[in-house]
Protein backbone atom coordinates (compact mmCIF):
# COMPACT_ATOMS: atom_id res chain seq x y z
CA UNK A 1 0.00 0.00 0.00
CA UNK A 2 2.67 2.51 1.02
CA UNK A 3 4.71 1.52 -2.00
CA UNK A 4 1.78 2.29 -4.28
CA UNK A 5 1.19 5.68 -2.73
CA UNK A 6 4.90 6.41 -2.99
CA UNK A 7 4.84 5.34 -6.64
CA UNK A 8 1.91 7.63 -7.42
CA UNK A 9 3.63 10.48 -5.57
CA UNK A 10 6.83 9.97 -7.57
CA UNK A 11 4.92 9.97 -10.88
CA UNK A 12 3.02 13.07 -9.83
CA UNK A 13 6.11 15.06 -8.84
CA UNK A 14 7.78 13.98 -12.06
CA UNK A 15 4.80 15.24 -14.07
CA UNK A 16 4.67 18.57 -12.28
CA UNK A 17 8.43 19.00 -12.58
CA UNK A 18 8.44 18.38 -16.33
CA UNK A 19 5.33 20.49 -16.85
CA UNK A 20 6.94 23.43 -15.08
CA UNK A 21 10.24 22.84 -16.91
CA UNK A 22 8.34 23.17 -20.19
CA UNK A 23 6.74 26.32 -18.84
CA UNK A 24 10.15 27.72 -17.89
CA UNK A 25 11.48 27.07 -21.37
CA UNK A 26 8.65 29.19 -22.74
CA UNK A 27 9.14 31.85 -20.08
CA UNK A 28 12.77 32.28 -21.07
CA UNK A 29 11.55 34.02 -24.18
CA UNK A 30 11.84 37.63 -23.04
CA UNK A 31 8.89 38.39 -20.76
CA UNK A 32 6.10 35.87 -20.45
CA UNK A 33 2.90 37.03 -22.01
CA UNK A 34 -0.03 35.08 -23.39
CA UNK A 35 -2.36 36.08 -26.16
CA UNK A 36 -5.56 34.21 -26.94
CA UNK A 37 -6.44 33.84 -30.61
CA UNK A 38 -9.76 32.35 -31.72
CA UNK A 39 -9.60 31.17 -35.28
CA UNK A 40 -11.24 28.87 -37.76
CA UNK A 41 -10.50 25.18 -38.02
CA UNK A 42 -9.20 25.77 -41.56
CA UNK A 43 -6.20 27.88 -40.50
CA UNK A 44 -5.35 25.38 -37.77
CA UNK A 45 -5.98 22.15 -39.70
CA UNK A 46 -3.76 23.24 -42.59
CA UNK A 47 -0.79 23.86 -40.29
CA UNK A 48 -0.38 27.51 -41.35
CA UNK A 49 -0.42 28.76 -37.76
CA UNK A 50 2.30 26.29 -36.81
CA UNK A 51 4.69 28.19 -39.08
CA UNK A 52 3.29 31.71 -38.65
CA UNK A 53 2.98 31.89 -34.85
CA UNK A 54 6.40 30.54 -33.78
CA UNK A 55 7.96 33.36 -35.85
CA UNK A 56 5.80 35.87 -33.97
CA UNK A 57 6.67 34.34 -30.59
CA UNK A 58 10.39 34.35 -31.39
CA UNK A 59 10.18 38.03 -32.25
CA UNK A 60 7.97 39.33 -29.43
CA UNK A 61 8.08 36.73 -26.66
CA UNK A 62 4.31 36.54 -26.74
CA UNK A 63 2.97 33.00 -26.60
CA UNK A 64 -0.21 32.65 -28.65
CA UNK A 65 -2.92 30.27 -27.40
CA UNK A 66 -4.87 29.11 -30.44
CA UNK A 67 -8.49 28.13 -29.94
CA UNK A 68 -9.60 26.59 -33.23
CA UNK A 69 -13.36 26.76 -33.68
CA UNK A 70 -15.72 27.82 -36.45
CA UNK A 71 -16.00 31.49 -37.40
CA UNK A 72 -19.36 31.87 -35.60
CA UNK A 73 -17.98 30.50 -32.34
CA UNK A 74 -14.77 32.54 -32.69
CA UNK A 75 -16.83 35.72 -32.97
CA UNK A 76 -18.90 34.76 -29.91
CA UNK A 77 -15.67 34.17 -27.95
CA UNK A 78 -14.57 37.67 -29.01
CA UNK A 79 -17.88 39.19 -27.93
CA UNK A 80 -17.60 37.52 -24.52
CA UNK A 81 -14.04 38.79 -24.13
CA UNK A 82 -12.69 35.25 -23.80
CA UNK A 83 -10.09 35.87 -26.51
CA UNK A 84 -7.99 38.90 -27.46
CA UNK A 85 -7.94 38.63 -31.22
CA UNK A 86 -9.83 36.67 -33.91
CA UNK A 87 -8.83 35.42 -37.37
CA UNK A 88 -11.93 34.45 -39.33
CA UNK A 89 -13.56 34.25 -42.76
CA UNK A 90 -17.17 35.46 -42.99
CA UNK A 91 -17.13 39.10 -44.04
CA UNK A 92 -20.78 39.84 -43.17
CA UNK A 93 -20.34 38.53 -39.61
CA UNK A 94 -16.99 40.33 -39.26
CA UNK A 95 -18.55 43.62 -40.27
CA UNK A 96 -21.35 43.37 -37.73
CA UNK A 97 -18.80 42.31 -35.07
CA UNK A 98 -16.95 45.58 -35.72
CA UNK A 99 -20.13 47.65 -36.20
CA UNK A 100 -21.52 46.50 -32.84
CA UNK A 101 -18.34 47.70 -31.15
CA UNK A 102 -16.91 44.30 -30.19
CA UNK A 103 -14.00 44.45 -32.59
CA UNK A 104 -11.57 47.13 -33.70
CA UNK A 105 -8.86 47.49 -36.35
CA UNK A 106 -10.00 44.82 -38.79
CA UNK A 107 -7.39 44.09 -41.46
CA UNK A 108 -7.55 41.98 -44.61
CA UNK A 109 -5.13 39.14 -44.08
CA UNK A 110 -5.20 36.65 -46.94
CA UNK A 111 -7.54 34.70 -49.16
CA UNK A 112 -8.02 31.47 -50.97
CA UNK A 113 -11.20 30.03 -52.43
CA UNK A 114 -13.90 27.52 -51.67
CA UNK A 115 -14.22 24.36 -53.73
CA UNK A 116 -17.00 21.82 -54.11
CA UNK A 117 -15.62 18.35 -53.42
CA UNK A 118 -17.20 15.13 -54.57
CA UNK A 119 -16.51 11.55 -55.68
CA UNK A 120 -14.63 10.88 -58.92
CA UNK A 121 -17.79 9.28 -60.39
CA UNK A 122 -19.70 12.58 -59.87
CA UNK A 123 -23.24 11.07 -59.82
CA UNK A 124 -24.93 14.50 -59.92
CA UNK A 125 -22.79 15.56 -62.88
CA UNK A 126 -21.83 18.96 -61.39
CA UNK A 127 -18.57 19.06 -63.29
CA UNK A 128 -20.58 20.24 -66.31
CA UNK A 129 -21.33 23.63 -64.73
CA UNK A 130 -19.09 26.49 -63.64
CA UNK A 131 -21.87 28.03 -61.55
CA UNK A 132 -21.60 27.02 -57.87
CA UNK A 133 -25.29 27.60 -57.05
CA UNK A 134 -26.28 25.57 -60.12
CA UNK A 135 -23.98 22.76 -58.94
CA UNK A 136 -25.74 22.64 -55.55
CA UNK A 137 -29.12 22.62 -57.31
CA UNK A 138 -28.00 19.58 -59.34
CA UNK A 139 -26.84 17.79 -56.16
CA UNK A 140 -30.24 18.41 -54.53
CA UNK A 141 -32.13 17.20 -57.63
CA UNK A 142 -30.03 14.04 -57.72
CA UNK A 143 -30.44 13.64 -53.92
CA UNK A 144 -26.74 12.79 -53.66
CA UNK A 145 -25.35 12.96 -50.13
CA UNK A 146 -24.26 16.48 -49.23
CA UNK A 147 -22.43 16.97 -45.93
CA UNK A 148 -22.85 20.41 -44.42
CA UNK A 149 -20.65 21.82 -41.66
CA UNK A 150 -23.86 22.89 -39.90
CA UNK A 151 -21.83 24.82 -37.30
CA UNK A 152 -22.20 28.48 -38.29
CA UNK A 153 -18.59 28.52 -39.46
CA UNK A 154 -17.38 30.71 -42.33
CA UNK A 155 -17.66 27.76 -44.71
CA UNK A 156 -21.17 27.03 -43.45
CA UNK A 157 -22.19 30.67 -43.93
CA UNK A 158 -20.90 30.54 -47.52
CA UNK A 159 -22.73 27.27 -48.14
CA UNK A 160 -26.04 28.76 -46.91
CA UNK A 161 -25.41 31.74 -49.19
CA UNK A 162 -25.04 29.32 -52.13
CA UNK A 163 -28.28 27.48 -51.30
CA UNK A 164 -30.06 30.83 -51.16
CA UNK A 165 -28.57 31.78 -54.52
CA UNK A 166 -29.88 28.47 -55.89
CA UNK A 167 -33.31 29.21 -54.39
CA UNK A 168 -33.35 25.92 -52.49
CA UNK A 169 -33.94 25.07 -48.83
CA UNK A 170 -32.01 21.81 -48.46
CA UNK A 171 -34.01 19.19 -46.57
CA UNK A 172 -34.14 15.41 -46.68
CA UNK A 173 -31.93 12.52 -45.67
CA UNK A 174 -29.39 13.31 -48.40
CA UNK A 175 -28.55 16.63 -46.65
CA UNK A 176 -26.44 15.84 -43.57
CA UNK A 177 -25.52 18.51 -41.05
CA UNK A 178 -22.39 17.26 -39.32
CA UNK A 179 -21.79 20.07 -36.82
CA UNK A 180 -18.04 19.43 -36.98
CA UNK A 181 -14.81 21.03 -38.18
CA UNK A 182 -13.66 21.09 -41.81
CA UNK A 183 -11.27 18.17 -41.48
CA UNK A 184 -13.91 15.95 -39.87
CA UNK A 185 -16.48 16.88 -42.51
CA UNK A 186 -14.08 16.08 -45.37
CA UNK A 187 -13.32 12.72 -43.73
CA UNK A 188 -17.08 12.02 -43.43
CA UNK A 189 -17.73 13.07 -47.01
CA UNK A 190 -14.96 10.76 -48.13
CA UNK A 191 -16.47 7.83 -46.25
CA UNK A 192 -19.95 8.53 -47.64
CA UNK A 193 -18.58 9.40 -51.11
CA UNK A 194 -20.82 12.46 -51.10
CA UNK A 195 -20.36 16.16 -51.84
CA UNK A 196 -19.26 19.01 -49.59
CA UNK A 197 -18.07 22.60 -49.67
CA UNK A 198 -14.54 23.14 -48.36
CA UNK A 199 -11.94 25.86 -48.30
CA UNK A 200 -9.16 24.93 -50.69
CA UNK A 201 -6.50 25.08 -47.98
CA UNK A 202 -7.99 22.31 -45.86
CA UNK A 203 -8.70 20.22 -48.96
CA UNK A 204 -5.07 20.51 -50.16
CA UNK A 205 -3.72 19.63 -46.73
CA UNK A 206 -5.82 16.43 -46.68
CA UNK A 207 -5.55 15.54 -50.35
CA UNK A 208 -3.32 12.50 -49.90
CA UNK A 209 -5.70 10.89 -47.36
CA UNK A 210 -8.92 11.05 -49.39
CA UNK A 211 -10.32 10.04 -52.81
CA UNK A 212 -12.48 13.14 -53.26
CA UNK A 213 -11.73 15.50 -56.15
CA UNK A 214 -12.51 19.14 -56.85
CA UNK A 215 -15.67 19.20 -59.00
CA UNK A 216 -16.65 22.85 -58.66
CA UNK A 217 -14.30 25.85 -58.59
CA UNK A 218 -13.65 29.24 -60.13
CA UNK A 219 -17.06 30.86 -59.59
CA UNK A 220 -16.39 34.39 -58.16
CA UNK A 221 -18.92 33.67 -55.38
CA UNK A 222 -16.44 31.08 -54.04
CA UNK A 223 -13.88 33.76 -53.09
CA UNK A 224 -12.78 33.21 -49.46
CA UNK A 225 -11.14 36.17 -47.70
CA UNK A 226 -9.75 35.99 -44.16
CA UNK A 227 -9.70 38.96 -41.80
CA UNK A 228 -7.94 39.56 -38.49
CA UNK A 229 -9.67 41.70 -35.84
CA UNK A 230 -8.61 42.88 -32.37
CA UNK A 231 -11.21 42.57 -29.62
CA UNK A 232 -12.21 46.04 -28.42
CA UNK A 233 -10.51 46.54 -25.02
CA UNK A 234 -13.37 48.84 -23.99
CA UNK A 235 -15.83 45.91 -23.90
CA UNK A 236 -14.12 43.89 -21.17
CA UNK A 237 -11.34 44.27 -18.63
CA UNK A 238 -8.05 42.41 -19.07
CA UNK A 239 -8.16 42.17 -22.86
CA UNK A 240 -4.57 41.84 -24.11
CA UNK A 241 -5.06 44.62 -26.67
CA UNK A 242 -1.37 45.44 -26.94
CA UNK A 243 -0.58 41.81 -27.76
CA UNK A 244 -3.47 41.64 -30.24
CA UNK A 245 -2.22 44.71 -32.12
CA UNK A 246 1.31 43.36 -32.19
CA UNK A 247 0.00 40.11 -33.69
CA UNK A 248 -2.04 41.99 -36.28
CA UNK A 249 0.92 44.14 -37.20
CA UNK A 250 3.14 41.05 -37.47
CA UNK A 251 0.80 38.99 -39.68
CA UNK A 252 0.24 41.96 -41.98
CA UNK A 253 3.95 42.88 -42.09
CA UNK A 254 6.22 41.98 -45.00
CA UNK A 255 7.65 39.13 -42.92
CA UNK A 256 4.25 37.73 -41.87
CA UNK A 257 2.77 38.06 -45.34
CA UNK A 258 5.73 36.30 -46.94
CA UNK A 259 5.39 33.40 -44.46
CA UNK A 260 1.77 33.06 -45.64
CA UNK A 261 2.90 33.27 -49.25
CA UNK A 262 5.57 30.58 -49.09
CA UNK A 263 3.46 28.19 -46.99
CA UNK A 264 2.80 25.10 -49.10
CA UNK A 265 1.30 21.62 -48.84
CA UNK A 266 2.15 19.03 -51.48
CA UNK A 267 3.82 21.74 -53.54
CA UNK A 268 0.72 23.96 -53.69
CA UNK A 269 0.22 27.39 -52.17
CA UNK A 270 -2.70 27.37 -49.70
CA UNK A 271 -3.24 31.05 -48.90
CA UNK A 272 -2.62 34.29 -50.82
CA UNK A 273 -1.56 37.33 -48.74
CA UNK A 274 -3.86 40.35 -49.00
CA UNK A 275 -2.45 42.97 -46.63
CA UNK A 276 0.27 44.10 -49.02
CA UNK A 277 -0.77 44.25 -52.63
CA UNK B 1 -0.02 0.02 -40.46
CA UNK B 2 -1.42 2.82 -38.36
CA UNK B 3 -0.53 0.90 -35.22
CA UNK B 4 3.06 0.38 -36.36
CA UNK B 5 3.49 4.11 -36.98
CA UNK B 6 1.77 4.85 -33.66
CA UNK B 7 4.17 2.55 -31.79
CA UNK B 8 7.08 4.22 -33.59
CA UNK B 9 5.90 7.59 -32.27
CA UNK B 10 5.78 6.22 -28.72
CA UNK B 11 9.13 4.43 -28.81
CA UNK B 12 10.92 7.33 -30.46
CA UNK B 13 9.71 9.38 -27.49
CA UNK B 14 8.12 12.01 -29.72
CA UNK B 15 8.37 15.30 -27.80
CA UNK B 16 4.73 16.27 -28.37
CA UNK B 17 3.39 12.82 -27.41
CA UNK B 18 5.33 13.01 -24.14
CA UNK B 19 4.23 16.57 -23.43
CA UNK B 20 0.56 15.77 -24.05
CA UNK B 21 0.69 12.65 -21.89
CA UNK B 22 2.35 14.54 -19.04
CA UNK B 23 -0.23 17.34 -19.31
CA UNK B 24 -3.06 14.82 -19.11
CA UNK B 25 -1.53 13.00 -16.15
CA UNK B 26 -0.72 16.18 -14.19
CA UNK B 27 -4.19 17.64 -14.72
CA UNK B 28 -6.00 14.42 -13.81
CA UNK B 29 -3.83 13.76 -10.74
CA UNK B 30 -4.14 17.35 -9.52
CA UNK B 31 -7.92 17.37 -9.88
CA UNK B 32 -8.26 13.99 -8.21
CA UNK B 33 -6.17 15.14 -5.25
CA UNK B 34 -8.16 18.39 -4.97
CA UNK B 35 -11.54 16.65 -5.05
CA UNK B 36 -10.45 13.81 -2.73
CA UNK B 37 -10.16 16.10 0.29
CA UNK B 38 -13.79 17.35 0.38
CA UNK B 39 -15.02 13.99 -0.95
CA UNK B 40 -13.39 12.16 1.98
CA UNK B 41 -15.02 14.60 4.36
CA UNK B 42 -18.49 14.32 2.79
CA UNK B 43 -18.33 10.53 2.28
CA UNK B 44 -17.28 9.97 5.90
CA UNK B 45 -19.88 12.37 7.29
CA UNK B 46 -22.62 10.65 5.31
CA UNK B 47 -21.62 7.21 6.51
CA UNK B 48 -21.20 7.87 10.23
CA UNK B 49 -23.74 10.61 10.88
CA UNK B 50 -27.50 10.85 10.51
CA UNK B 51 -28.97 14.25 9.69
CA UNK B 52 -31.98 15.64 7.82
CA UNK B 53 -31.48 15.86 4.05
CA UNK B 54 -28.97 13.03 4.05
CA UNK B 55 -30.88 10.92 1.50
CA UNK B 56 -31.29 13.96 -0.72
CA UNK B 57 -27.51 14.53 -0.74
CA UNK B 58 -26.95 10.88 -1.60
CA UNK B 59 -29.45 11.03 -4.46
CA UNK B 60 -27.83 14.21 -5.80
CA UNK B 61 -24.35 12.65 -5.55
CA UNK B 62 -25.48 9.56 -7.41
CA UNK B 63 -27.08 11.53 -10.21
CA UNK B 64 -24.01 13.77 -10.51
CA UNK B 65 -21.94 10.61 -11.06
CA UNK B 66 -23.73 10.11 -14.37
CA UNK B 67 -23.69 13.79 -15.39
CA UNK B 68 -22.30 14.17 -18.93
CA UNK B 69 -18.93 15.90 -18.98
CA UNK B 70 -20.14 18.45 -21.53
CA UNK B 71 -22.93 19.60 -19.18
CA UNK B 72 -20.44 20.16 -16.38
CA UNK B 73 -18.18 21.86 -18.91
CA UNK B 74 -21.01 24.11 -20.04
CA UNK B 75 -21.99 25.17 -16.52
CA UNK B 76 -18.41 25.99 -15.52
CA UNK B 77 -17.84 27.69 -18.88
CA UNK B 78 -20.72 30.08 -18.21
CA UNK B 79 -19.26 30.85 -14.77
CA UNK B 80 -15.62 31.48 -15.75
CA UNK B 81 -16.13 33.15 -19.14
CA UNK B 82 -15.08 36.82 -19.14
CA UNK B 83 -18.76 37.69 -19.35
CA UNK B 84 -19.61 35.34 -16.45
CA UNK B 85 -19.53 36.04 -12.70
CA UNK B 86 -15.98 34.67 -12.23
CA UNK B 87 -14.70 36.22 -15.46
CA UNK B 88 -12.25 38.59 -13.78
CA UNK B 89 -9.91 35.72 -12.92
CA UNK B 90 -9.32 34.91 -16.60
CA UNK B 91 -9.51 31.16 -16.02
CA UNK B 92 -11.13 30.06 -19.28
CA UNK B 93 -8.76 28.31 -21.70
CA UNK B 94 -6.08 27.74 -19.06
CA UNK B 95 -5.09 24.47 -17.33
CA UNK B 96 -6.81 25.79 -14.20
CA UNK B 97 -10.16 25.69 -15.98
CA UNK B 98 -9.63 22.00 -16.75
CA UNK B 99 -8.60 21.33 -13.14
CA UNK B 100 -11.79 22.99 -11.86
CA UNK B 101 -13.95 21.01 -14.30
CA UNK B 102 -12.25 17.70 -13.58
CA UNK B 103 -12.42 18.26 -9.82
CA UNK B 104 -16.17 18.84 -10.08
CA UNK B 105 -16.37 15.74 -12.25
CA UNK B 106 -14.49 13.40 -9.90
CA UNK B 107 -15.88 14.72 -6.61
CA UNK B 108 -19.32 12.96 -6.67
CA UNK B 109 -17.80 9.62 -7.70
CA UNK B 110 -15.18 9.65 -4.98
CA UNK B 111 -17.60 10.92 -2.30
CA UNK B 112 -20.29 8.43 -3.25
CA UNK B 113 -17.96 5.44 -3.42
CA UNK B 114 -16.31 6.37 -0.11
CA UNK B 115 -19.75 6.62 1.46
CA UNK B 116 -20.69 3.14 0.17
CA UNK B 117 -17.38 1.70 1.27
CA UNK B 118 -17.56 3.15 4.77
CA UNK B 119 -21.23 2.35 5.36
CA UNK B 120 -20.53 -1.33 4.76
CA UNK B 121 -18.30 -1.56 7.79
CA UNK B 122 -19.36 1.34 9.90
CA UNK B 123 -22.64 -0.09 11.17
CA UNK B 124 -21.08 -2.09 13.97
CA UNK B 125 -17.53 -0.80 14.07
CA UNK B 126 -18.21 2.63 15.62
CA UNK B 127 -20.30 1.08 18.38
CA UNK B 128 -17.68 -1.54 19.08
CA UNK B 129 -15.00 1.13 19.17
CA UNK B 130 -17.07 3.27 21.50
CA UNK B 131 -17.56 0.43 23.95
CA UNK B 132 -13.79 -0.05 23.84
CA UNK B 133 -13.49 3.60 24.83
CA UNK B 134 -12.07 4.97 21.58
CA UNK B 135 -12.12 8.73 21.06
CA UNK B 136 -13.54 10.57 18.05
CA UNK B 137 -10.33 10.69 16.02
CA UNK B 138 -9.26 7.22 17.05
CA UNK B 139 -12.63 6.01 15.79
CA UNK B 140 -12.20 7.71 12.38
CA UNK B 141 -8.67 6.38 12.07
CA UNK B 142 -9.85 2.82 12.74
CA UNK B 143 -12.66 3.13 10.19
CA UNK B 144 -10.26 4.30 7.50
CA UNK B 145 -7.79 1.57 8.38
CA UNK B 146 -10.48 -1.04 8.01
CA UNK B 147 -11.55 0.24 4.60
CA UNK B 148 -8.40 1.71 3.08
CA UNK B 149 -8.55 -0.44 -0.04
CA UNK B 150 -12.12 0.61 -0.74
CA UNK B 151 -11.17 4.26 -0.19
CA UNK B 152 -8.18 3.95 -2.51
CA UNK B 153 -10.40 2.25 -5.06
CA UNK B 154 -12.88 5.15 -4.83
CA UNK B 155 -10.11 7.68 -5.47
CA UNK B 156 -8.77 5.71 -8.43
CA UNK B 157 -12.29 5.51 -9.90
CA UNK B 158 -12.40 9.30 -9.72
CA UNK B 159 -9.04 9.44 -11.47
CA UNK B 160 -10.31 7.03 -14.12
CA UNK B 161 -13.28 9.25 -14.83
CA UNK B 162 -11.15 12.37 -15.41
CA UNK B 163 -8.16 10.92 -17.28
CA UNK B 164 -10.45 9.64 -20.03
CA UNK B 165 -12.90 12.54 -20.31
CA UNK B 166 -12.92 14.81 -23.34
CA UNK B 167 -15.86 17.23 -22.82
CA UNK B 168 -14.45 19.32 -19.99
CA UNK B 169 -10.90 19.47 -21.39
CA UNK B 170 -12.14 20.51 -24.83
CA UNK B 171 -14.67 23.13 -23.70
CA UNK B 172 -12.73 24.67 -20.82
CA UNK B 173 -9.15 24.10 -21.97
CA UNK B 174 -9.71 24.96 -25.64
CA UNK B 175 -7.29 22.27 -26.88
CA UNK B 176 -4.39 24.76 -27.06
CA UNK B 177 -1.18 23.23 -28.35
CA UNK B 178 1.72 23.06 -25.84
CA UNK B 179 -0.64 24.33 -23.13
CA UNK B 180 -4.01 22.67 -22.55
CA UNK B 181 -3.94 19.91 -25.16
CA UNK B 182 -4.60 16.57 -23.44
CA UNK B 183 -4.57 12.98 -24.65
CA UNK B 184 -8.30 12.88 -25.31
CA UNK B 185 -8.60 16.28 -27.02
CA UNK B 186 -5.65 15.42 -29.26
CA UNK B 187 -7.30 12.13 -30.24
CA UNK B 188 -10.48 14.04 -31.14
CA UNK B 189 -8.54 16.66 -33.14
CA UNK B 190 -6.18 14.32 -34.97
CA UNK B 191 -9.01 11.93 -35.87
CA UNK B 192 -10.94 14.84 -37.35
CA UNK B 193 -7.89 15.76 -39.43
CA UNK B 194 -7.55 12.18 -40.62
CA UNK B 195 -4.16 11.87 -38.82
CA UNK B 196 -4.70 8.52 -37.18
CA UNK B 197 -1.07 7.76 -36.16
CA UNK B 198 -0.76 10.37 -33.39
CA UNK B 199 -4.34 9.64 -32.27
CA UNK B 200 -3.58 5.94 -32.07
CA UNK B 201 -0.28 6.52 -30.21
CA UNK B 202 -2.12 8.53 -27.56
CA UNK B 203 -4.92 5.96 -27.42
CA UNK B 204 -2.33 3.28 -26.64
CA UNK B 205 -0.83 5.48 -23.91
CA UNK B 206 -4.27 6.07 -22.41
CA UNK B 207 -4.99 2.33 -22.34
CA UNK B 208 -1.57 1.80 -20.74
CA UNK B 209 -2.32 4.40 -18.04
CA UNK B 210 -5.67 2.87 -17.13
CA UNK B 211 -4.11 -0.60 -17.14
CA UNK B 212 -1.38 0.61 -14.77
CA UNK B 213 -3.92 2.23 -12.44
CA UNK B 214 -5.94 -0.98 -12.25
CA UNK B 215 -2.85 -3.13 -11.84
CA UNK B 216 -1.75 -0.96 -8.92
CA UNK B 217 -5.18 -1.31 -7.36
CA UNK B 218 -5.10 -5.06 -7.79
CA UNK B 219 -1.62 -5.28 -6.27
CA UNK B 220 -2.79 -3.17 -3.36
CA UNK B 221 -5.72 -5.49 -2.65
CA UNK B 222 -3.52 -8.53 -3.05
CA UNK B 223 -0.84 -7.24 -0.64
CA UNK B 224 -3.52 -6.33 1.85
CA UNK B 225 -4.89 -9.85 1.90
Amino acid sequence: MKKILLFILIIYSFCLASASAEDQSQKRLIKQSRLKLATTTSTENTGLLDTLLPAFTAKTGIVVDVIAVGTGKAITLGENGDVDVIMVHARSMEDSFVAEGYGVNRRDLMHNDFVILGPVSDPAGIKRTNNAAEALRMISTDKSDFISRGDNSGTNVKEIELWEAAGITPTGSWYKEAGQGMGAVITMTNDLQGYTLSDRGTYLSMQDKIDLVVLGEGDPILFNPYGVIAVNPATHDFINYDGAMRLISFVTSIEGQSIIKIFQKNGEQLFYPDAIK
Amino acid sequence: MVIVKALALIFNADREVIFISITSLSLALTSTIISTIPALFLGTTLSIKNFPGKSLIIIILNSLMAMPTVVIGLIIYSLISRSGPLGVYGLLFTPWAIIIGQSVLSFPIIASLIYSALSNISIELPETLETLGAGRFRKLYMIFRESKIAVLSAILSGFGRVIGEVGVSMMLGGNIRWYTRTITTTIALETSKGEFELAMALGIILIFISFTVNALLHMGIHNHE
